[in-house]
């Protein structure tokens, strides 16, 4: 079921078991048959920890989604809302319940995930139907193991929530989430961070230990090392197009909760004889982990070098195939039929990623995208970052999908350190004159973030961080990698690079450039119990949790996966985040009105 | 129970009592030897720094704060100027006088909060002595100069610095000097030799104490009563002279028979005592004196300092914590030996019928008889306050209780309030919290400023516990304890959830007035409350902006509400409001950017009236792209003027809208108009796109060189585009034809771009 888990270095799985064993005791709770009502933001995030059959051992006989009126019949004993700790949500089950049906009373149950809020309770007993719950609870549900190396939050606003909000409820659970590893994984020794809000994680978890200073796990540490980055300190890495497999998939068809909707023509099976069926319309929806042996082995490849890899395998599964006429013994033939469940799951799996692939051809290849490609590299190398770019005007003027344009225009900035105010007005006149003045909240909300800015009296210190850092590798090697500008085709994301750099040799050879970036850097020490202290055999690796807060891209895990395979690394990592993101929808997330023009 | 008088001494008529309140849970070396320390009153924290070691100045001392039961609350090196004198606030601030006269303020948990100074005579001069005290204003600072003049501040959070007038034949620093609050005015006693002169803002007036004993020449140690009611002045006879402060009244006078100058004196005298008494300190030696001849001498162990309480003077040295006090009435009464009070009978009584002995009825008989049974419970109860043991506090009660019993409508208030009373003082006496009050201090304190020292400690649940059990009002108390909890959570841990929740109640507890205050100065919850308010107020929103004067933010207020307006009157009604709050945030972009919303509106409607085209609601951009395609040119072009578009911009939109009308002789006149500010390759690229590829053509000769390669291919020209590229002698533009060309091709044409390519990558 989920052997995407086992996989990794670390265990996933352990965290995902002891998230069922919670949802299985509060479902046994109501006990007889029941209906879930769900908040529908969350059936995504559930999909990763329980399937339906979890549910349908435990008496679940109906799910519905949560909507005003009336809850749709169902002969049940119980009724259960699993929701987020919002006050509108509490608005709609106060309707549900006021109009169940008083002649048949069923027991109504409420599951906050992933806390419980005395404030939505509070809403319930004003509107009078508090006391109709049998049972409230909170299903604790901080981090979701993603991957074999990866565990997101699922939490859409949190970088708006934290940056542009100042809501620092994500990191609460954050920190909340890391405790509850560390109860799992054993106390990270070591912790560091780079900005406001690592520093406030890094905080919150020193004090949550100090306060259940009773309760130290005896559990040998896994992780050596915690890096906690806030997305601000690299604003740059998630404008950029990423370009490897999984990270295109995502830029150009998204990636919501480890799946991908695709659209159907490409996947109609074509059957002998039924040439002239009629195209299916439901789009194709595909699960994408690390369990699909072939989609493990191409997802972090620059996608130019996925053709390659797909029709290597192309071959060695029909040599595979072409087997079968050299077996001659009965136990040869025996043999080949037992790989034959085996051989034909990868050979619907070479054909999904051939057409998939075929299908992010079409666009890569296209002039747009090679044109869009070609700014956004000049801005990273800092070619014309002072003056209005042709491109963008050109864009605009034909009114290409704003998000585009706002991802350019902002990477401008990034890349300048902010645009000359001229510069930076001419943007946002066009932008308001062609695509409405209602954006103008949408642009004041980027510049509240720092993603746009007018350029401070300040030098653009964009170029020192970009050569201490090396950023842009002129020469990155697409087919066999050597570095981990091979995920941006050149560009080098910030933020692994201050992984890199971190493990080896060490902050303090960069002191300068991280003073330019913002927030303060830091370094904690926990106490392990003793006798837990770790004792590394010789060439053993390090294992470092990279949290990054506020979001992180498939290009950029990519990259972290490249350096844990890396011969001499000597450092695994495993990943976590606030969300999985990419440009597109991060600067989504920070629009005030919702634009309909998504690319 | 026998004990109970145990560690009673009798002076006069009345008895004093020494109780251990703590042992010390500090471990200091040579005790309180060579420290400053001050330890604030109401069994407050106590602060140590070890002495500036003038040799070395560059060894920092540890500045500690601990608990009263020495428990440690914070500690750091000491890294600013030398410190003359420690002190308390009246809200356990600490402060720290230096010898330049900066006072430095941190809180019990050494966060350091500001600093202020006291005058530039004051650092000129350096400090030689300070005192700190507390009066009805506030604490204040008082401060002899080495010019030998006093600098008053009577309120530090209100600083008005007073120079009191000069001290008549002051050579040295005077013998002793005091700081009196009289007539609503803190004046400083100050004593050189014999003479006695009290200071306030005008005039220094000589004073004399009257009866004071001739033999004294000199005035060497001075101190003045909790209350500032009374003073105690100690002579280098080794008299002890005790007096109102005003000087009017003598009350006693004792002789130590010590001459050597006392280490420390203080007034031990509680409310209502018909007796005043002092205690002096020496090495090893503690005196009460008070009206008889005799005096009560304790030995002291070691280095100790005395605290002025109320009721009492606490003792505090290196191990040990004690309270001095003159046993009160109630207790005396009842335990005093051979007591026929009618509590000690009630007390008797008790005792016996828990012996199950017929005795307990003799001796109530003998209560009841003298109808002083209700007089006998209050005894109990009262005297059960003043009782530090809780065992003691139990007996006392339950005889109490048991008395209770046998009157018919005796009122129960005070002695459940007792009972309540003492609990909450047994928790803050426990030895971990470390508030070592008593009854009569705890009254007078109230319990208001118990919950804010117990805030300042940040035992929050404590303090709730508190508030609930006393049923304290819910502002006064909870809610209080909430608001400061939630403003400190955010820090280290903003369960928003916790925030949101004080938010609300406080919200349905406070004024909006108080509420909106409060929230000002909490940063976290204000924000989190904006966010609430988004969603579900949005009219408290306004008002929070508009009482923080954030225009800015007003201005988006306006904007979105502009767009949830139907009507168009309304929704440029709004629109004016955010341009006037922009225009007052000088955001001059946003508030002009806006303008031209309502302008264009205002053009759209009037459009819409005149053409009957939909319009209201189209960016600028599409309105004149509608406009164009209904052929609405000179409306389109007005638009282009007024809004300022710039021409490439205006170009491409011409362009766009006569190809989407197909209207090629209209386009073709528009490119000849005048010179293209896009150049031509996009009316190639456009017209392909409409699948023209005839009036493609007509612009690819217009075409720059650099793009004419892309032209001629967008056309399906091979030809020319190998004629373009070779004639660029372009490596990538060959390429890129010959990427182009198919097996349909013409041959020679392929070799002579494969010869061109070689020649130019020769060069």
């Amino acid at each position: 079921m989920a052997s995407h888990l086992f996989c990794g270095r670390v265990n996933l799985n352990i965290l995902r078991e002891a998230a069922r064993k919670d949802l299985r005791e509060f479902l046994d709770k109501c006990s007889g048959s029941k209906a879930i009502v769900w908040d529908e933001y969350l059936t995504g995030p559930f999909g990763l920890i329980a399937q339906y059959s979890l549910l349908k051992e435990h008496e679940v006989e109906k799910m519905f989604t949560l909507k005003a009126g009336r809850i749709p019949s169902a002969a049940v004993k119980n009724i259960v809302f699993f929701v987020r700790p919002r006050l509108e949500l509490m608005d709609i089950i106060a309707e549900n319940v006021a109009s169940e049906d008083k002649l048949q009373p069923r027991d109504v149950h409420i599951l906050f995930v992933p806390r419980r809020s005395l404030l939505c309770e509070q809403r319930l007993k004003e509107k009078g139907v508090l006391n109709s719950f049998t049972n409230i609870d909170e299903y604790i549900l901080d981090l979701i193991p993603y991957d074999g190396d990866l565990l997101s939050m699922e939490s859409e606003s949190s970088f708006r929530e934290c940056y542009l909000e100042n809501d620092q409820t994500s990191l609460y659970h954050a920190a909340k989430g890391l405790m509850n590893l560390q109860a799992l994984y054993g106390t990270i020794p070591q912790i560091f961070g780079k900005g406001e809000c690592a520093r406030h994680v890094a905080n919150m978890m020193l004090r949550m230990k100090r306060e259940f200073a009773g309760s130290q796990t005896q559990i040998l540490p896994v992780f050596d090392t915690l890096l906690l980055l806030d997305r601000n300190v690299d604003l740059l890495t998630p404008l950029a197009t990423q370009l490897t497999y999984e990270g295109l998939i995502d830029e150009i068809f998204g990636i919501t909760n480890g799946y991908v909707k695709l659209p159907p023509e490409k996947f109609a099976q074509k059957k002998q004889g039924e040439g002239g069926k009629e195209l299916p319309t439901e789009p194709k929806k595909l699960q994408l982990n690390s369990a699909e042996e072939l989609y493990a082995e191409i997802r972090d490849k620059n996608f130019n070098a996925v053709g390659a890899a797909l029709s290597k395998k192309a071959k060695i599964i029909s040599a595979a195939f072409e087997e079968r006429h050299n077996a001659k013994t009965v136990g040869e033939i025996k043999q080949f039929v037992s790989q034959l469940p085996h051989m034909q799951a990868a050979r619907s799996s070479l054909a999904n990623h051939t057409s998939i692939a075929e299908l992010i051809k079409d666009i890569t290849t296209s002039e747009d995208f090679f044109d869009s490609l070609t700014v956004e590299q000049e801005f990273m190398t800092g070619v014309d970052t002072d003056k209005v770019s042709t491109y963008i005007e050109d864009c605009i003027a034909q009114k290409d999908p704003l998000i585009k344009i706002l991802r350019l225009v902002c990477m401008q900035s990034v890349c300048n350190n902010g645009l000359k105010q001229k510069v930076l007005d001419y943007y946002k006149k066009e932008i308001l004159q062609t695509y409405g003045y209602k954006h103008i909240l949408t642009l004041k909300n980027l510049e509240k973030v720092g993603l746009l800015k007018p350029q401070s009296t300040m030098r653009n210190n964009y170029p020192t961080i970009r050569k201490t850092l090396k950023l842009w590798m002129e020469d990155a090697n697409e087919q066999n990698p050597n570095d981990i500008s091979y995920v941006y085709s050149g560009y080098a994301p910030l933020s692994v690079r201050l992984t890199q750099v971190l493990a080896r040799p060490g902050w303090r050879s960069i002191e300068e450039v991280l003073k330019m970036l913002p927030g303060p850097h830091f370094e904690e020490r926990q106490q392990v119990p003793t006798g837990l202290h770790k004792k590394r055999q010789p060439g053993e690796n390090r294992t470092t949790l990279v949290f990054f807060l506020g979001g992180v891209t498939y290009a950029e895990i990519a990259a972290l996966r490249f350096l844990s395979n890396m011969e001499d690394s000597g450092t695994e990592y495993i990943i976590a985040a606030t969300k999985l993101i990419n440009g597109t929808s991060w600067i989504k997330s920070l629009m005030d009105s919702p634009e309909e023009n998504l690319p | 129970m026998a004990f109970v008088t145990a560690n009673w001494n009798p002076l006069g008529d009345a008895f004093y009592r020494k109780i251990e309140l703590y042992e010390m849970g500090w471990n200091l070396k040579d005790g309180l030897r060579d420290c400053l320390v001050a330890a604030a009153p109401y069994g407050g924290p106590i602060a140590l720094l070890k002495a500036h070691n003038r040799c070395s100045p560059s060894a920092r001392p540890q500045l500690e704060i601990f608990s009263s039961s020495g428990l440690p609350l914070a500690s750091f090196p000491w890294k600013s100027g030398v410190v003359k004198q420690l002190g308390w606030t009246v809200s356990d601030d600490l402060l720290c006088v230096q010898e330049d006269g900066t006072v430095l303020v941190y809180d019990l948990l050494g966060g350091f909060k500001r600093h202020f100074s006291m005058g530039n005579e004051v650092s000129q001069s350096q400090v030689l002595e300070t005192k700190i005290f507390h009066s009805p204003y506030g604490t204040g600072v008082a401060i002899l100069t080495g010019a030998l003049r006093f600098t008053l501040a009577t309120n530090i959070d209100d600083i008005k610095l007073r120079r009191l007038p000069e001290v008549p034949g002051l050579q040295g620093a005077p013998s002793c000097w005091a700081v009196l609050t009289q007539d609503r005015q803190s004046k400083v006693l100050v004593a050189n030799g014999s003479h006695l002169f009290v200071l306030d803002n005008t005039a220094c007036t000589p004073v004399t104490p009257p009866g004071l004993s001739p033999q004294a020449s000199s005035i060497v140690h001075m101190c003045v009563s909790f209350s500032y009611k009374y003073l105690a002045l100690l002579t280098d006879s080794g008299h002890v002279w005790m007096g109102t402060s005003n000087l009017k009244e003598k009350l006693s006078e004792v002789d130590t028979k010590i001459k050597a100058p006392p280490k420390q004196m203080a007034w031990c005298r509680r409310p209502k005592s018909q007796q005043p008494s002092a205690v002096v300190m020496w090495d090893g030696l503690l005196l009460v004196v008070g009206e008889c001849k005799e005096t009560i001498q304790y030995h002291l162990d070691d280095d100790s300092i005395l605290v002025p309480e109320l009721d009492g003077v606490r003792i505090i040295s290196g191990t040990h914590h004690e309270l001095l006090q003159e046993v009160p009435g109630a207790c005396e009464e009842i335990f005093k030996i051979a007591s026929m009070a009618p509590g000690a009978l009630l007390l008797e009584a008790h005792k016996e019928y828990e012996k199950e002995s017929q005795k307990a009825d003799e001796y109530l008989r003998e209560i009841k008889e003298q109808s002083l049974l209700s007089e006998a419970v209050r005894q109990c109860v009262e005297a059960a306050g003043h009782e530090h043991e809780p065992e003691t506090q139990k007996t006392l009660l339950r005889a109490a209780s048991f008395g209770k019993c046998f009157l018919s409508n005796f009122p129960p208030e005070q002695f459940v309030s007792m009972c309540r009373d003492l609990r909450v003082l047994n928790a803050v006496r426990d030895y971990t919290v470390g508030i070592p009050l008593s009854h009569t201090q705890f009254k007078q304190m109230t319990i208001q400023v118990l919950i804010d020292r117990l805030v300042y400690r940040k035992l929050y649940p404590l303090a709730i516990e508190v508030c609930r059990y006393l049923k304290t009002p819910e502002y006064q108390g909870v809610s209080r304890v909430l608001k400061y909890w939630a403003c400190y959570k955010p820090y280290c841990m903003p369960s928003c959830m916790l925030v949101y929740t004080v938010v609300m109640y406080l919200k349905n507890e406070l004024n909006r007035g108080d509420f909106f205050m409060m929230l000002r100065n909490q940063p976290v919850a204000l924000s989190l409350y904006k966010q609430f308010c988004k969603h579900q107020e949005q009219d408290t929103l306004k008002d929070l902006f508009n009482q923080d004067d954030d225009h800015e933010e007003l201005g988006n207020f306006y904007v979105k509400a502009s767009y949830k307006e139907q009507r168009l009157e309304a929704r440029i009604a709004h629109l004016q409001s955010a341009v006037d709050e922009y225009y007052k945030a000088k955001n001059e972009f946003s508030a002009k950017t806006t303008e031209d919303e309502m302008r264009l509106l205002r053009f759209q409607r009037k459009l819409e009236e005149e053409k009957g085209e939909q319009l209201v609601g189209f960016s600028l951009h599409d309105t004149m792209t509608t406009l164009l395609s209904v052929g609405l040119h000179k409306h389109a072009e007005q638009l282009y003027k007024d809004f300022r578009v710039p021409d490439k911009r205006f170009w491409w939109l011409r362009l766009k809208a006569l190809a989407e009308k197909e209207d090629w002789e209209e386009l073709e006149k528009f490119s000849k108009s005048k010179k293209s500010p896009i150049g031509y390759l996009p009316f190639v690229e456009v017209c392909i796109k409409h699948h023209n590829k005839y009036e493609a053509r007509k612009y690819v000769s217009k075409v720059t060189l650099e793009q004419k390669v892309k032209a001629h291919l967008a056309v399906g020209d091979v030809e020319g585009a190998a004629e373009a590229a070779i004639e660029r002698r372009n490596e990538s533009e060959i390429g890129t034809v010959l990427s182009r060309c198919s097996a349909t091709t013409d041959h020679l044409l392929v070799e002579r771009l494969n010869r061109a390519k070689a020649t130019v990558a020769k060069k």
